[in-house]
């Protein structure tokens, strides 16, 4: 069974006096433990997909299952929930709180699952561990370089070891070596973890690094290329 | 890593526009405790001066407070030393009271034969030693301008008058009465003539006041003496005109000019014997001053049954200080109007100020909000958010108004800055009481809290409601 289902799902958005089609009667799986990379040209739907997945958006039409969750049938509330303990989200810029450090970024996540206090710091150290950050724990966002902040973002969406890390388009405000080394970065912490990985992505390093690349044009798919099909028994 | 931090943190993200809106409040707190603390000692002195003058309730004959001013003799109050004993014994009312005291108020003519000057003059007849304690009434701690009255141990034909009383009568150089000068004595017309030409009496009455101050020079003898000496003239209980002597021996500042200028103060008995002669003495109020206004209900209540008990055949009625003297109400409606029109004002400006900041805020922030309902936060949890930054900036602006009004009302209270009312005899001293004023200060801090929240409530709310892709696309 796949981690994640979706069944002819649609979504579009109201552009002027005109509703532009993102996302048309897509059915997809994604397989859980796996490293999956969305490409597509832009405008082609991957953003669109990523949020429909990550539960920040939803359909029009069609279902959206996680886990064996219905994210539909989720109230408001719930959905945050959902997403606070089950997502973890990284952002083509990064999105760190300008007014927090490295460390308390990190534990923003861990604030909102409801985790104690005690955990919570440990389970920070081990982020900022993991990620090669320990000694910039204090800095703020705008004392870090690029590939520092999106470090952070990775710690911090991993931070209450979701079931599904999503991250859109990761590299594209990074110079190739630093892309480089975040992709090899998240690709090891996948490994390392087990969690579920989905990007959205144009960059040839991180296709080259995907177990599963989902093909994807004007709102549709064209074709999934799943390359290691030993992953499919851990699905 | 606490919300509160958070909070905390965003408010220094924009220093200067913080900084505005909290100058805003600082102002907007500080003017509306300044103004109320203002208006606050206007009406604790004015309620001060009251029941300092006439306690705080006064038995009365029914109607007489309304229509036996000019004829108080109709409506004395028989009995009063055993209905004095009655209230002062009363087990009830015993704790709560300070003063009960009678009092005789009678209008004449006083004349200074001496200086050829007559005056219409309002005479009370009193208790001296029991009105100038009851004078020293001061629940509120303001600043009292009541002195005591110089009748205590004086003789019984001693009488004080007001600085006006003094200045129509020729008498501020014989009293040292300060900043007065004696006003000339009228001429007389071309066609007066008679005893009573010079003080305007008619012949008949200026010829009787004229024996009585030759009796009284003659008694009296000292010349110092009968420089101060007055006459007053007035009706008796049986309608015939009485004249007394009455020795000035001292002055007072009335407040009131209109007071001032007819107030005269006489011993009880003086009094009694000028508006009933040999029939058995009565007064026109018995007035009760208690420990504490707030007393008054209590107090009122169970004097009302004592009177309908021991005395109903009298047809008495209960006045407190506030029904006594409406200009105590009239004063706090016109200054609680103003008051309220300004909290009004300030309340409009700070609310649309930190509305304006917060609406900043949920702008500039629209891409964080986005991000921190994406990692999971609820609705409410970005309300909260931004409450708290409110709360906070309403919490910092309540200290630092506190503050600014601690020292702007320090430096008023320490100036001296005085100013004389309309309608007054002296000036008052400009203070603010704002410190001793709880519900002034409870009132205007939560007041300010509630604005705060309430500007925040609109701008959170709408932050909240964003969607979650649109804000996250927000450039």
């Amino acid at each position: 069974m796949a981690l994640v289902s979706l069944r002819n799902v649609s979504r579009s958005y109201r552009l002027g006096a005109v509703r532009v089609p993102a996302v048309q009667n897509l059915d997809l799986d994604i397989r859980g433990g796996c490293f999956t990379v969305l490409c597509g040209p832009s405008g082609s739907g991957k953003t669109t997909l990523l949020n429909l997945v990550g539960g920040v958006d939803r359909p029009d039409a069609g279902t959206i299952t996680v886990d064996g969750r219905d994210l539909g049938r989720l109230c408001d509330d719930a959905l945050s929930d959902f997403r606070a303990r089950h997502v973890g989200t990284i952002f083509q810029s990064f999105n760190l709180l300008p007014v927090l450090s490295a460390a308390e970024n990190i534990e923003m996540p861990l604030l909102l699952a409801g985790v104690a206090a005690g955990p919570r710091r440990s389970r920070v150290q081990e982020l900022l561990l993991a990620v090669g950050l320990q000694d910039r724990a204090g800095h703020r966002p705008g004392e870090l370089s690029g590939g520092q902040r999106q470090r952070v973002a990775i710690a911090r969406a991993l931070a209450t070891r979701p079931l599904l890390v999503l991250a859109d388009e990761p590299t594209a405000n990074l110079d190739t070596q630093t892309g480089a080394q975040i992709i090899a970065l998240m690709r090891q912490l996948q490994r390392t973890s087990g969690l579920s990985f989905v990007f959205s992505s144009h960059d040839p390093q991180l296709r080259a690094h995907a177990d599963d690349v989902v093909q994807i044009r004007d709102g549709r798919i064209e074709s999934i290329e799943r390359r290691d099909a030993a992953l499919e028994s851990r699905a | 890593m606490r919300l509160w931090q958070l909070a905390a943190r965003n408010l220094l993200r924009n220093r200067r526009r913080s900084l505005a809106t909290l100058l805003a409040m600082v102002v907007g707190l500080a003017a509306v405790l300044l103004f109320g603390g203002y208006r606050s000692n206007i009406l604790h002195g004015l309620e001060t001066g009251f029941v300092q003058y006439s306690g705080h309730l006064q038995v009365q004959r029914r109607g007489y407070f309304l229509d036996g001013g000019d004829n108080p003799q109709a409506y004395g109050i028989a009995e009063h030393p055993r209905m004095i004993e009655a209230i002062r014994g009363d087990p009830q009312l015993a704790p709560l009271l300070r003063v009960v005291t009678p009092s005789l108020q009678v209008g004449g003519i006083a004349q200074h034969a001496a200086a050829g000057q007559t005056r219409s003059v309002m005479a009370i007849g009193l208790v001296a030693d029991e009105f100038n304690r009851m004078r020293e009434w001061n629940a509120y701690g303001v600043v009292s301008y009541a002195l005591p009255l110089a009748l205590e141990g004086a003789p019984a034909d001693a009488a004080v008058i007001g600085t006006g009383v003094a200045r129509r009568l020729g008498l501020c150089e014989a009293l040292a009465v300060p900043d007065c000068v004696s006003a000339s004595p009228p001429r007389p017309g071309p066609k007066a003539r008679g005893a009573g030409a010079a003080t305007g009496l008619p012949d008949d009455l200026a010829v009787l006041a004229e024996e009585t101050a030759q009796d009284a020079q003659a008694a009296g003898g000292a010349t110092a003496a009968a420089g101060r000496r007055i006459e007053m003239l007035a009706a008796s209980a049986q309608g015939a005109p009485n004249v007394i002597g009455l020795q000035a021996v001292g002055y007072v500042n009335a407040g009131f000019k209109a007071l001032d200028d007819v107030y005269l103060a006489m011993q009880l008995p003086q009094a009694q014997r000028l508006v009933y002669g040999r029939e058995p003495p009565r007064v026109t109020a018995i007035a009760v001053q208690l420990q504490r206004t707030a007393q008054l209900p209590a107090a009122r209540a169970r004097l009302q049954d004592l009177l309908a008990q021991e005395f109903g055949a009298q047809e008495l009625e209960l006045l407190d200080y506030r029904e006594l003297n409406p200009m105590l109400d009239q004063t706090d409606e016109f200054m609680g109007s103003m008051f309220g029109f300004i909290t009004l004002l300030i309340g409009v400006i700070v609310l649309f100020t930190i509305a304006n900041t917060m609406g900043a805020a949920v702008m500039e922030r629209t891409v964080e909000i986005g991000t921190l309902r994406a990692m999971g936060m609820r609705r409410s949890g970005i309300t909260a958010l931004f409450l708290r930054e409110a709360l906070l900036l309403g919490l910092a602006g309540v200290a630092a108004g506190l503050l600014l009004t601690f020292i702007a009302a320090t430096l008023i209270n320490g100036s001296g800055w005085a100013w004389t009312p309309p309608g007054y005899s002296y000036a008052y001293l400009v203070l603010v009481r704002v410190w001793q004023d709880g519900a002034l200060l409870a009132g205007s801090v939560a007041g300010m809290l509630a604005i705060t929240l309430a500007s925040a409530w609109w701008p959170a709310r709408r932050a909240a409601r964003l969607e979650i892709v649109e804000a996250l696309r927000h450039a």
